[in-house]
C-alpha cells in the first residue's frame, strides 16, 4: 500500500538522471530548479509517515516527516541549491550526477523511518560523494578517496549489522530514539559515529576534503556528516557519553588547525571542531540543547560551505591554497575577502552572525544542566575556533604578507554563491526567529541580552588580541609546507609497516614449514616408490605357476592340519 | 616561502604601510580595554562563581589562545613531518 507521498529526496536523485542529456543554459537551470522544487515539495507535504512498504515481514516507513527530519532537508535543499550555483563552471556531468545523487540520498536518509531505508540512503551517499574527490584527478584524490569509500561503505555495513542485531532483540526495524543499551543499538551508535568523525573514528574527513574538487568541497561539507548529527539526535539524544565525545571533538582538532598549512584542510579540522559543539548538545539532550543543535546544525552548513566556498575560490584563481604561499589576496579578490570574512564571524559567532544565536543555546544548555568541565571546554573551543578559523583563514589567504600573486576575482557564479550564503549568515543573526520557529522544540530564549552580547564580544576580541600579539611578537608558528601526523598515520603508515613486519617475522618460518612439508612429501614419494615402483617388491609380476604352486601348498598345509585334529 | 614582490608600478594600499596596520592594531588594544571595563556596568546571569570575575571571558580568552598556539606549535615537535611524507609508499 503505497501513498503518493515519496521521498523528497527522490526529486534530486531521479531529477539527476536527466542532467547528461541537457546542455549550457538548460542544464544550469534545471539543476537550480531541482532544489528549489524539492523544497518546495517538502513543505507543501504535512507531517506524517508515508510511503510504507512490506519487506520481509516487516514494514518499511520509507518517508517521515517531522519537525527534526523537516529542519534537516530544508537546510540540505538550502545547501545544494548553492553548491550548485558555485560549481557551475565544472561543466562535468559526472560530478554533477553524483553531486546531486549525494545531496538527494542525504534527504531520503533525513526522512528515513525505519532503519533499512536509513541504511540504503546512507550507502548511497557514501558511494555517490566519492565521485567529488576522485574528478579533481590527481593521484592523491585517487588514494584519499579510496580510503574515504572504504571508511563509509564500512560505516554503511556496521550500521547494516546493528540494524539487523536491533531487529533479532526488538522485533522492530523503527528508526526511532534507541540508546547504547545492546550490542546492536552500540554497533549503530558506532556506524553514526564514524560518519560523524567521533575522536579517533575522524581522520577520512581532514584526509579526503581537502583533496576534493573546488567545488567538490562545498557540496561534501554540507552533507554527510550533518546526517550522521541528524540520526544521533533522532536516535541517541541525552545519551551522556555524547557530552564527553562532543567536548572532545570541539577541543582536540583546533590544535591541528593552528599548525596545519593547507587552509581547506584547516576547515576541514575546524568543521570537526563545529560537530563538537552539535554532538555535545545531543548528549545534553534537553530540550534547548536539541534544539541548539540542530539551530547551530542550519547555521554552521551556511558558514561552513561559504568558508569552502571562498577557500575554493582562491583555489581555483591562484592555483593554491597553501598557507605558506597565499597572502594579500584581498588586492585582486576584495569580494571573496569579504564573504571570507563574513563566514568567518558566523563560525566565530559575533553578534549579529549566524554562529552566535545557534551555539549560543548549546552552551547556555550546558551552564544550565551544571557541566561545567564541558562549558569551559566549548568556551575554549569557541575562543579557539575564532583564532583558527575566523583569523587565520582570512589572514594568511588575503592579508599577511602580500604573497605577490595577482589574479582576477572569483567567477561570477561563485560570487553570487557566496553572496547569498553570506547573506543568509547575516540574516540568520540578525533575525533569528524564522530558524527557531522551524527548530524541533518551542524556543524560549533571548539571545542578544547585554551579558551575552559583552561576554561573547570579550572572549573574541581577546582572542583576536591574543593572536595579534604572538604575531608582533614572533611567537606565532609560521605556516609551513608539512604534513602533520594524525590518528591516520595507524592505518597509512602502522598498518602497513605491521604487515610487512608481520610478514618478515613469518616468512622464516613459513619458509621452514613449507620445505619440511615439502622433504616429508618427497619422502613419502619416494617409499612408495620403493614399494611400488618397476623394481618395487608389490610391482613385480608374478607367474600364473608360483600362483597354482602357493595355493597347493596351502591346500596341502590345510589337510595336514585337518587328519591332526 | 615563494613570495613574490608586488608588480612594479602597482599603487601601495593603505594596510601596506606599518603605521597604519599599527593604527589597527591600537584599535583593537582600545575595544579590548572598552570591553573589560564594561563589565562594570551590567549585570551578569552567572550560572558559575568564575563568571563573575571581573573581566573574566576576556582573560579567559587571552589565556586561552595563547596556550592553544603554544601548545600546537609544540605539538609540531612531534607531529611535523615533510609534505610528501605519506606520497611514496602507500
Amino acid at each position: 500500500m503505497m501513498s503518493s507521498v515519496v521521498s523528497p529526496g527522490l526529486v534530486l536523485m531521479l531529477g539527476a538522471a536527466a542532467v547528461p542529456f541537457l546542455r549550457g543554459p538548460v542544464r544550469i537551470a534545471y539543476m537550480l530548479l531541482l532544489p528549489v522544487l524539492g523544497l518546495a515539495y517538502l513543505w507543501s507535504v504535512d507531517a506524517g509517515v508515508y510511503g510504507q512498504m512490506a519487506f520481509l515481514g516487516y514494514t518499511l516507513e520509507t518517508v517521515r516527516i517531522d519537525a527534526l527530519s523537516r529542519v534537516f532537508g530544508t537546510i540540505f535543499f538550502m545547501a545544494a541549491f548553492l553548491s550548485v550555483l558555485y560549481a557551475l563552471q565544472d561543466d562535468d556531468p559526472v560530478q554533477q550526477v553524483s553531486a546531486l545523487v549525494y545531496s538527494g540520498s542525504a534527504i531520503g536518509a533525513v526522512f528515513a523511518g525505519d532503519l533499512i531505508t536509513l541504511f540504503v540512503f546512507w550507502e548511497i551517499t557514501a558511494i555517490s560523494s566519492v565521485f567529488l574527490i576522485w574528478a579533481r584527478g590527481t593521484d592523491r584524490a585517487y588514494r584519499a578517496g579510496m580510503r574515504y569509500l572504504i571508511i563509509q561503505v564500512g560505516s554503511g555495513v556496521i550500521l547494516l549489522a546493528g540494524a539487523i542485531l536491533h531487529v533479532a532483540d526488538t522485533g522492530s526495524l523503527a528508526f526511532d530514539h534507541l540508546g547504547v543499551v545492546s550490542p546492536g543499538t552500540t554497533l549503530i551508535f558506532i556506524a553514526f559515529g564514524i560518519k560523524c568523525a567521533f575522536p579517533l573514528l575522524h581522520n577520512w574527513l581532514q584526509d579526503a576534503y581537502p583533496e576534493a574538487t573546488v567545488g567538490g568541497t562545498v557540496w561534501l561539507s554540507a552533507f554527510t556528516t550533518k546526517l550522521a548529527v541528524y540520526s544521533l539526535a533522532r536516535g541517541y539524544a541525552g545519551t551522556e557519553m555524547l557530552i564527553w565525545i562532543g567536548a572532545t571533538m570541539t577541543a582536540f582538532p583546533i590544535f591541528y588547525a593552528v599548525i596545519e598549512n593547507d587552509l581547506r584542510r584547516v576547515l576541514a579540522y575546524s568543521l570537526n571542531n563545529q560537530l563538537g559543539f552539535m554532538v555535545c548538545g545531543i548528549g545534553i539532550g534537553t530540550e534547548m540543547a536539541i534544539n541548539g543543535s540542530v539551530a547551530h546544525a542550519f547555521s554552521h552548513i551556511l558558514y561552513k560551505a561559504l568558508l569552502f566556498m571562498s577557500m575554493g575560490a582562491v583555489l581555483f584563481r591562484a592555483g593554491t591554497i597553501k598557507g605558506s604561499e597565499l597572502g594579500g589576496l584581498y588586492k585582486s579578490m576584495p569580494w571573496t575577502a569579504g564573504f571570507c570574512i563574513v563566514g568567518a564571524a558566523s563560525i566565530s559567532a559575533f553578534p549579529l552572525f549566524s554562529g552566535f544565536i545557534s551555539k549560543a543555546l548549546i552552551i547556555t544548555a550546558a551552564a544550565e544542566e551544571g557541566y561545567v568541565i564541558t562549558w569551559l571546554v566549548l568556551l575554549f573551543a569557541s575562543a579557539g575556533v575564532f583564532h583558527h578559523s575566523g583569523i587565520k583563514i582570512p589572514f594568511f589567504a588575503f592579508f599577511a604578507h602580500d604573497s605577490g600573486i595577482r589574479v582576477r576575482e572569483a567567477p561570477w557564479n561563485m560570487l553570487l554563491a557566496m553572496g547569498i550564503t553570506a547573506f543568509l549568515c547575516i540574516a540568520i543573526g540578525v533575525y533569528p526567529k524564522p530558524l527557531y520557529d522551524i527548530l524541533p522544540f518551542p524556543v524560549d530564549f533571548a539571545p542578544y541580552t547585554t551579558a551575552h552580547v559583552i561576554t561573547q564580544l570579550q572572549l573574541l576580541m581577546f582572542s583576536a588580541l591574543a593572536f595579534t600579539w604572538l604575531q608582533l611578537t614572533g611567537l606565532y608558528p609560521p605556516e609551513l609546507r608539512s604534513t602533520n601526523l594524525d590518528f591516520d598515520v595507524t592505518y597509512r603508515k602502522g598498518l602497513p609497516a605491521l604487515v610487512s613486519a608481520f610478514v618478515a617475522a613469518f616468512a622464516p618460518l613459513d619458509r621452514g614449514f613449507r620445505r619440511s612439508a615439502v622433504a616429508l612429501v618427497r619422502h613419502a614419494i619416494a617409499g612408495v616408490f620403493r614399494h611400488h615402483g618397476p623394481e618395487g617388491v608389490l610391482a613385480r609380476t608374478i607367474h600364473a605357476g608360483n600362483m597354482v604352486m602357493w595355493v597347493v601348498v596351502l591346500l596341502a598345509v590345510y589337510l595336514v592340519l585337518y587328519f591332526l585334529v | 616561502m615563494t613570495h613574490r614582490p608586488p608588480p612594479k608600478g602597482e599603487k601601495p594600499r593603505w594596510l601596506d604601510r606599518t603605521e597604519n596596520v599599527s593604527k589597527v592594531v591600537w584599535i583593537l588594544v582600545a575595544i579590548c580595554a572598552a570591553l573589560f571595563v564594561a563589565d562594570a556596568f551590567y549585570h551578569k546571569h552567572a550560572h558559575y562563581a568564575v563568571e563573575e570575575w571581573f573581566g573574566f571571558y576576556g582573560i579567559y580568552g587571552f589565556v586561552v589562545c595563547v596556550g592553544l598556539v603554544l601548545g600546537a606549535k609544540w605539538l609540531r615537535t612531534i607531529l611535523m613531518r615533510p609534505e610528501d611524507y605519506y606520497d611514496d609508499d602507500e
